[in-house]
């Protein structure tokens, strides 16, 4: 090996003559361990004003603030990295493969906005992730997506996050990272595809509220679910809601859910037969899934770094290729045997059968869900924000006549004020 | 409603002990708290992709120089082309695209190559020079005050070598010695 010879061809000099002393490593250091440290104690501080101004203080202005100071901090200050949304990935890994060490920082950053969503709803959303509050902050002109185009684009990011999961579990690389539209405007550099990406997302969300929230951000979605269970929730009114519909077109993420109004054409009896229908169905999506999911694993495998040397090395040994390339040169230059390559190809490949599966699952599941979600109707009786996809960005507020009210500030004419014995916010 | 809520709560203290547990699980096992990315330079095969596949504008990959390794060539085939018109620091005769190695005269015949950093762009050419008929003491890092330290490293992902991984955040980098050459 080149290497270990390397030395020995021209032995280092005495310097007996000059006595020339040889000058040593310079070794600048990351940033010290208590600057992250110091990172996850201004995200938990972000995230409890966060939660209070949605919640409590009710202000739309003081979450563009916090907003504003996200984008800086976390953003172009930190340059992007570690983010909550790519540190699933991390701790995917961690889970997969024992050895990967994940450090505390990482988890704190992927943990702490779950748990606040757990109890406040998706307040990180609303103000303290940097990408969210870039976006938020873009926005000037919302249009509406039409409804259908609306709950098909929101599918994405599952099934983004069902790949980004077996990717990272399996050791593929974090595509979350690779395709992050908005760190590369965070650092001011990054490949011409991606720099574009961001730039182009960012004029689209002038229009379109949070493109990238709604339609892609795996994390999201994570977020999502956690924030439906949520102890305590961003109420739109104040008070109680009289049904007044002025809130109806203030949300620009297409996040309220207005209140039920009876539909005779669907009955209780056709609802019970397709809900039962759907229910059915379902055993069959999940076991379709998990095997379309295998057959993708496999074939999503040969991206590996591993699989796709063997693949290399197999074509060059049966000499079908007769050149090599930079990477089974680099492994030809190890000396370690081929035999052990595949059998870690084979592995690799197994695993991604395995991680395939799931995420086969997880798609159907998402797809059966949304089908039986479809077919129940829950009675409404008020406009509420919606659990999943509310952002608590505090915008559809002010036009509650209630919250006006509640402020001093005049209410437009005719609109119903509070019902005598209404209740106190909590 | 009260069936509903009493199953949210229930939900909800469910997924709280959960990531309370994935939490502690995972602390438990974390050592050293931080991590950062480096190249081995023994795996490394010099094939130039750190100076174009890094996030930041100019590469954060530097050449750093082992001394100790180093045999004070007059004629370095890190520093000189191949077949160099005459053996004088003239820009033709060098190896590096930016002139970012000095060569200064320290005994007869020993000379001393010294990177300056801010001009070097990890471009690795002198690297494979010094390398292929040197000593290899020149050797490529990533160095920690430029690096954004990305979650996932671009050029760990390109790399054709796999040489570069994550490494302890108090031991972040892996300079070539003289003992270590087994
Ligand atoms: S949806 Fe994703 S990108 Fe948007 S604010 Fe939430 S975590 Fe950030
Ligand atoms: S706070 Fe109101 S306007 Fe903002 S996302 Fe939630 S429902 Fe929409
Ligand atoms: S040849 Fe390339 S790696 Fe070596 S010092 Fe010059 S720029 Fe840096
Ligand atoms: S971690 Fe990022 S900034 Fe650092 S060397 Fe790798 S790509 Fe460049």
């Amino acid at each position: 090996m080149i290497w270990l010879l390397a030395a020995q061809r021209f032995p280092p000099p005495e310097f007996t003559e000059t006595g020339h002393k040889l000058p040593g490593f310079l070794a600048p250091l990351p940033r010290g361990p208590w600057m992250e440290h110091f990172d996850v104690i201004v995200l938990l501080m972000a995230l409890a004003l966060a939660s209070w101004l949605a919640l409590r203080g009710r202000s739309r202005r003081g979450l563009v603030a916090l907003g504003t100071f996200s984008v800086m901090y976390f953003g172009f200050w930190r340059k992007g990295c570690i983010c909550s949304i790519g540190s699933i990935q991390n701790i995917a890994q961690g889970l997969a493969d024992s050895s990967f060490g994940v450090p505390a920082t990482v988890l704190a950053f992927g943990l702490a906005p779950l748990v606040f969503a757990l109890l406040f709803g998706r307040v990180f959303c609303s103000s303290v992730c940097p990408h969210g509050a870039l976006q938020d902050l873009m926005l000037i002109k919302p249009v509406k997506v039409p409804v259908w185009l609306e709950h098909g684009l929101r599918l994405i990011p599952y099934m983004y996050l069902g790949l980004a999961m077996i990717f990272a579990a399996t050791g593929g690389g974090y595509i979350i990272c690779q395709y992050d539209p908005f760190v590369t405007i965070f650092r001011f550099s990054g490949s011409a595809l991606m720099v574009s990406c961001g730039i182009e997302l960012l004029v689209f969300g002038m229009f379109i509220g949070r493109p990238y929230c709604r339609f892609l951000c795996p994390y999201g979605v994570i977020l999502g679910m956690a924030s439906n269970v949520a102890k305590w929730r961003v109420r739109i009114t104040p008070d109680t809601c009289t049904q007044c519909r002025l809130c109806e077109q203030s949300c620009p993420f297409d996040a309220i859910n207005p209140a039920t109004i009876e539909t005779p054409s669907r009955t209780v009896k056709t609802d019970k037969r397709r809900l039962a229908a759907m229910i059915l169905l379902l055993p069959l999506l999940l076991v379709s899934g998990g095997w379309l999911g295998g057959l993708t694993g496999k074939r999503l495998a040969h991206k590996h770094r591993t699989v796709s040397l063997a693949e290399r090395i197999y074509l060059e040994e049966t000499g079908k290729a007769t050149d090599t390339t930079d990477a089974s040169a680099a492994f030809r230059a190890t000396g370690a045997p081929v035999e052990n390559l595949y059998a870690d190809a084979q592995s690799v490949r197994d695993r991604y059968v395995l991680a395939g599966r799931w995420c086969g699952v997880w798609i159907a599941l998402v797809a059966g869900g949304k089908l039986i979600s479809l077919a129940i109707r829950r009675k409404r009786y008020d406009y509420e924000a919606d659990q999943t996809r509310c952002v608590a960005c505090a915008r559809c507020f002010k036009s509650c006549p209630q919250e006006l009210q509640r402020l001093g500030l005049p209410v437009p004419e005719g609109a119903p004020l509070a019902p005598p014995n209404s209740p106190a916010i909590f | 409603m009260k069936r509903r809520d009493f199953f949210l709560n229930a939900v909800r203290s469910a997924t709280m002990v959960g990531l309370g547990g994935l939490f502690a699980s995972f602390v438990h096992k974390a050592k050293a708290d931080g991590k950062v990315w480096q190249i081995d330079p023994w795996k490394c095969t010099q094939c130039g992709l750190c100076a174009t596949e890094c996030v930041l504008e100019q590469s954060a990959v530097k050449c750093v120089h082992s001394f100790d390794i180093c045999g004070y060539c007059r004629l370095c085939t890190g520093y000189f082309e191949p077949q160099p018109n005459s053996l004088n620091t003239a820009a033709e005769n060098q190896l590096c695209p930016t002139g970012a190695i000095f060569r200064t005269f320290v005994e007869d015949p020993y000379y001393e190559y010294t990177i300056n950093e801010p001009l070097c762009v990890g471009c690795a050419k002198c690297v494979k020079g010094c390398t292929m008929f040197g000593n290899g003491s020149l050797h490529l890092q990533i160095r920690h005050n430029v690096c954004v330290h990305c979650n996932e490293c671009s050029i760990a992902r390109a790399c054709p070598a796999d040489a570069i991984h994550r490494v302890p955040v108090d031991q972040p980098y892996k300079f070539k010695s003289r003992g270590e050459q087994v």
